[in-house]
């Protein structure tokens, strides 16, 4: 799950590291949006539940949703085997 | 686009004050100076309902420097120096989301400090919350209570300056509407002082700090959805802050006051560029012309209206002398700061908006800034106050246990230790904290003199909501009492007026109230108000708040060493209590606590007693008479000697009481113990100072009662000889040290 | 006796420690800038506390790549001492010259109080005039003071005697509950392997006047200026 600041929202950690990496020579760089990420092993009977699932979590507790996005992405084949 | 009535409603404009915009300009608006004239008129930035109370405040004294009208009060404190001062309230915003609303406070009132030349070396806040435990909104409740203390963790801790006290408590009547108020002392040199103007024609006028984004554009959603493409969700609500910006912008701009290269300087905080532009060249005389093409601007495609309306954080403005611009630019350029000329001071007194070559708003500066209309709004008492105001005792049962009453009451989290909140802050950095956080006000040493200053905010929005203007002198005695209790004279006093909805004749009956009251006291207690903020529609689902002013006063303590503890520092001292014995329990906590009621008139303040006594203290701590010196304030005297023992290092306390005459109601210990009055202070004194201080307060005629000694591992207090609640020292700290915390155990990890 | 007392963008107990060493203990000091390549000919040099770069990305880790940085490593390689406090203590780690990492603290929280830590070593410039096993009472004010090193590097930190502070209680005893932050081995400081470069998350440019609580931390800066004139 990534977790960032909605894309109008200020990001100054993002600006602060792109000056950064400005100043070491990376001009190239035109953005930096700085986030989190967050694994999750959810034991789900689809990947389709495991997403609903994570959603919701994302919604009620890793995601501020007042000034923040995310975006989940499944791995079903992850945990497999346990 | 053209101006009709739907878009002239929903930039909150009465067709009244619209015609009055038109009498001004003399024809109709563009979008663009709509947008401008509706953030200027609006309640925040004109204080259109609240202006004509606020003439009754007094605001002059010998040592005023500054008072209302620029970014923050001064007073002068000796040795070439000034306090500047402000209390701001971030209500709304840390409710919509309590980390940025509250940090984004802790920014802009640190601006409204360095603007005027001082460098900021203390914060404190006044924070209120809904009740912690409640069942349907605690959760919520504590969620908010920690993201705002983490907000001004975040932001002062970051940018280094100590936020060394404040306070916190907790009524159903702020659970949809919190108050965050927070404080901002700074100091500077008196003939350094900075001002919020643009003056002489042709000098430059400078943008710098943080980029323009789409930040807290208030523009309702159907206006702007006619004027341009994008979406309710490209124009957050919620404002970033950046306490590393601000942190250069800070000490770029106070390096740039140093020189004489400076004309002006002002923050852009509430509506932004536009009351900045236009409250500098009111102030001085002048117009402004810039171009918003040249603003710096995070995102693509901003119209003028959304950059004259934008309110982006970390962000100033300054007016240069022509010829010195080379000067300036190099001194933000060694902070990693870009300024940016973006116009120019005209004589015409108006400020002039450019997009490149196009005029997109032309309006007199000074009507603009001074013009709002201001408003005589309705007044009256609010009906059912009487009963309120009348409290029964006879159907209530008095505690059984006094000792259990009390832990109960040292748990109660208005009164438990606030030490997990302060902790989060760092309330020693710069080197200057000599008080910390904890009890009563606190103390910073003034580098460079042998001064310190004492601060303390004090509110009671219980007192208040019962009895609007008492609670307006209660708030005034108490801080300054606090102040004094410190050793330090209070000399000057901020405030912060929190109320409901000002078109509902009952609040402005609050508000005017409490304004006489705040006046009141000001006036006896001869502290001056050097300005503040007025944040009003506090409300939610039409439920108001408790009426609500906050009280930020300072003091000056001229030999920093003669500070006083607000704790016992030691065993075998005398315990002294100063003022009446008794208290009263209407409105008391112990009421609330035990019997959940909100009732009664609360105890009056006489305001010359008051003031014999803050002089008392001040004079015993100058004199080093005192050991300690605490306020007895909510939870009454076993509440206060309770805080004494468990903060200090003298141990417990064993002391003695006289009953005093009162009704035979069963509650006669109860007021004894837990009641509350003003003008009441428990003071420690070596045993060979007590004569000394006795017959201080006899020349005053203040009652001083020798009640007992420090030390032990009791705190014990007895009444005509019996013992009557007894604790150990160590039970009572366990109370009152997690009747707070526990609350916050099971809050998870922030965000 | 010269301290360089190094500014990054965001210090904020640069004002702190050079008052400390300038008007509390007499010495002479100089503010070097970030961008500064030129030390001026100090003694010692100390990397303040405070908030370097917003503590954005990572803490110290955009400070370690300022200009300056190079001219502090020369001066350590030459044998100068060099103390980093607090986010000078991260600005060392990241820049790689002191060992381990500084992770959130246990409770997560940011922690400003007084500690209570035990001299290890006194065979460093900045605890030379200490006591072994003296107890000092030194505030912190941070929020990621949790040290970390992994067990083999553990082990050759306490071989080669290079923890330098321990958080105890007043008596000098370690224990879990007076471990602030969950740091490893009790750790609130350490030294390189030559013992010219010291950092610690406590404050001891807070604790040098009794007015404000407590001048223990007097004795690391009058080490170094002993270390110099010995």
């Amino acid at each position: 799950m990534f977790v960032t600041l909605k894309p109008s929202v200020f990001d100054p950690q993002g600006q602060t590291i792109l000056d950064a990496l400005s100043s070491l020579g990376y001009e190239s760089v035109r953005d930096v949006r700085q986030g989190k990420f967050f694994e999750l092993d959810v034991v789900a009977d689809s990947a389709q539940e495991a997403m609903t699932i994570s959603t919701e979590i994302a919604d009620k507790l890793l995601a501020n949703t007042v000034i923040e996005g995310y975006r989940v992405e499944v791995d079903p084949k992850r945990g497999e085997g346990d | 686009m053209s101006i009709n009535q739907a878009v002239i409603e929903t930039h909150g404009l009465t067709s009244a004050e619209y015609r009055r915009l038109l009498d001004i300009l003399g024809r109709e608006p563009t979008i663009t100076e709509l947008g401008i004239f509706s953030v200027m008129w609006s309640e925040h930035c004109s204080y259109k309902s609240s202006r004509l109370h606020l003439r009754r405040l007094p605001t002059e004294g010998p040592r005023v420097v500054q008072g209302p009208g620029e970014n923050a009060g001064a007073v002068d404190i000796g040795d070439g120096l000034i306090a500047v001062f402000k209390i701001e309230s971030h209500n709304h915003p840390s409710f919509i989301e309590p980390y940025q609303g509250a940090a984004t406070g802790i920014g802009g009132i640190i601006r409204d400090i360095f603007t005027m030349g001082a460098r900021p070396i203390a914060l404190l806040n006044s924070l209120r919350f809904g009740e912690l435990g409640d069942s349907r909104t605690g959760a919520t409740t504590r969620r908010v209570v920690d993201g705002v203390v983490d907000g001004i963790a975040g932001y002062g801790n970051s940018i280094g300056i100590p936020t060394v006290g404040g306070e916190v408590a907790f009524e159903s009547s702020y659970s949809g509407n919190p108050l965050v108020n927070v404080f901002c002392l700074g100091v500077a040199h008196a003939e350094r002082l900075a001002k919020g103007l643009a003056s002489g024609e042709g000098n430059p006028v400078y943008y710098v700090g943080a980029k323009t984004g789409r930040d807290g554009i208030h523009g309702a959603t159907m206006a702007s959805a006619e004027f341009d493409e994008h979406s309710g969700d490209n124009r957050p609500a919620v404002q970033v802050g950046d306490p590393f910006m601000e942190k250069l912008l800070l000490e770029a701009c106070l390096e740039v006051m140093q020189t004489d290269a400076l004309v002006g300087i002002q923050d852009m905080g509430a509506a932004g560029l536009t009351c900045s532009t236009c409250e500098m060249g009111a102030r001085g005389n002048s117009g402004i012309e810039i171009d918003v093409s040249l603003v710096p601007q995070r995102e693509a495609g901003m119209t003028p209206y959304e950059i004259m309306l934008s309110e982006s954080q970390e962000r100033m403005l300054l007016v240069a002398k022509k010829g010195r611009e080379a000067e300036v630019e190099q001194i933000f350029a060694k902070w990693d700061l870009h300024a940016v000329r973006i116009g120019r001071v005209t004589g015409d007194g108006v400020l002039r908006v450019r997009e490149g070559g196009k005029v997109m708003a032309e309006i007199p500066n000074r009507e603009l800034a001074d013009g709002a209309p201001l408003y005589s709004r309705p007044i009256k008492r609010p009906e059912g106050l009487d009963d309120l105001r009348r409290l029964d005792l006879a159907k209530l049962s008095p505690p059984v246990n006094l000792t259990e009453a009390w832990l109960t009451l040292l748990a109660a989290p208005v009164i438990a230790s606030k030490r997990w909140v302060y902790r989060q802050y760092d309330h020693m950095v710069r080197t200057n904290t000599v008080i910390r956080p904890g009890c009563g006000a606190s103390v910073v040493r003034v580098k460079g003199t042998d001064s310190a200053l004492a601060l303390s905010v004090d509110g009671n929005g219980r007192y208040c909501y019962l009895d609007p203007r008492e609670g307006g002198r209660l708030a005034v005695a108490e801080a300054a009492r606090n102040v004094a209790c410190a050793g330090a004279l209070p000399i000057g006093a901020t405030n912060c007026l929190n109320f409901g909805n000002p078109e509902r004749p009952e609040t402005m009956w609050q508000f005017s109230e409490a304004v006489d009251g705040i006046a009141e006291a000001c006036r006896t207690l001869e502290i001056p108000i050097t300005g503040g903020n007025v944040s009003l529609y506090n409300e939610t689902d039409g439920q108001s708040i408790y009426p609500t002013p906050v009280l930020g006063v300072v003091g000056l303590i001229k030999d920093a060493t003669r500070a006083l503890a607000g704790v016992f520092p030691e065993e075998g001292l005398e315990i002294v209590l100063l003022g009446d014995p008794s208290g009263a329990l209407d409105g008391s906590e112990y009421l609330k606590t035990a019997h959940g009621s909100v009732q009664g008139c609360p105890a009056p303040v006489d305001l010359d007693r008051e003031r014999a006594l803050q002089s008392l203290l001040v004079e015993a701590a100058s004199n080093r008479l005192l050991r300690s010196a605490h306020d007895c304030a909510e939870g009454g005297f076993a509440v206060a000697l309770a805080e004494c023992c468990i903060e200090g290092e003298g141990g417990g306390a064993s002391v003695e009481l006289p009953s005093t005459v009162g009704p035979h109601d069963g509650f006669g210990l109860v007021r004894l113990l837990f009641g509350e009055a003003p003008t009441r202070v428990l003071v420690s004194v070596p045993a060979t100072e007590r004569p000394r201080l006795l017959e201080m307060a006899d020349a005053v005629s203040l009652p001083a009662l020798v009640v007992g000694k420090t030390g032990g591992e009791r705190i014990r207090i007895a009444v005509d000889g019996d013992v009557v609640a007894d604790v150990r020292l160590e039970e009572a700290g366990n109370s009152w040290v997690t009747g707070f915390t526990r609350h916050f155990e099971s809050v998870p990890w922030e965000q | 006796m010269k301290f360089a007392i190094i500014e990054f963008p965001g210090s904020n107990c640069d004002h702190d420690a050079y008052h400390a060493v300038r008007h509390v203990l007499g010495q002479q000091a100089d503010f070097i800038w970030h961008k500064d390549t030129d030390l001026r000919g100090a003694d010692t040099v100390v990397l303040p506390g405070g908030f370097s770069y917003g503590d954005y990305l990572r803490t110290g880790a955009i400070a370690s790549f300022s200009p300056v940085m190079d001219k502090v490593r020369e001066f350590a390689a030459a044998g100068g001492p060099v103390i980093g406090i607090c986010n000078g203590f991260q600005i060392l780690l990241e820049a790689g010259l002191l060992d381990g990492a500084l992770l959130r603290n246990r409770r997560l929280k940011f922690l400003c109080q007084d500690v209570h830590v035990r001299v290890e070593a006194t065979d460093t410039p900045f605890t030379a005039s200490a006591e072994l096993g003296q107890v000092l009472k030194l505030p912190i004010a941070h929020r990621e003071g949790n040290y970390h090193v992994v067990p083999e590097r553990l082990a050759d930190l306490e071989a080669n005697r290079q923890v330098i502070f321990r958080y105890c209680d007043s008596a000098g005893l370690t224990s879990d509950s007076v471990n602030p932050n969950g740091s490893v081995g009790s750790i609130a400081g350490i030294c390189n392997l030559r013992r010219n470069v010291v950092g610690l998350m406590p404050h001891p440019e807070r604790a040098c006047e009794s007015l404000l609580g407590s001048d223990d931390g007097r004795v690391v800066f009058e080490s170094a200026v002993a270390a110099l004139v010995a």
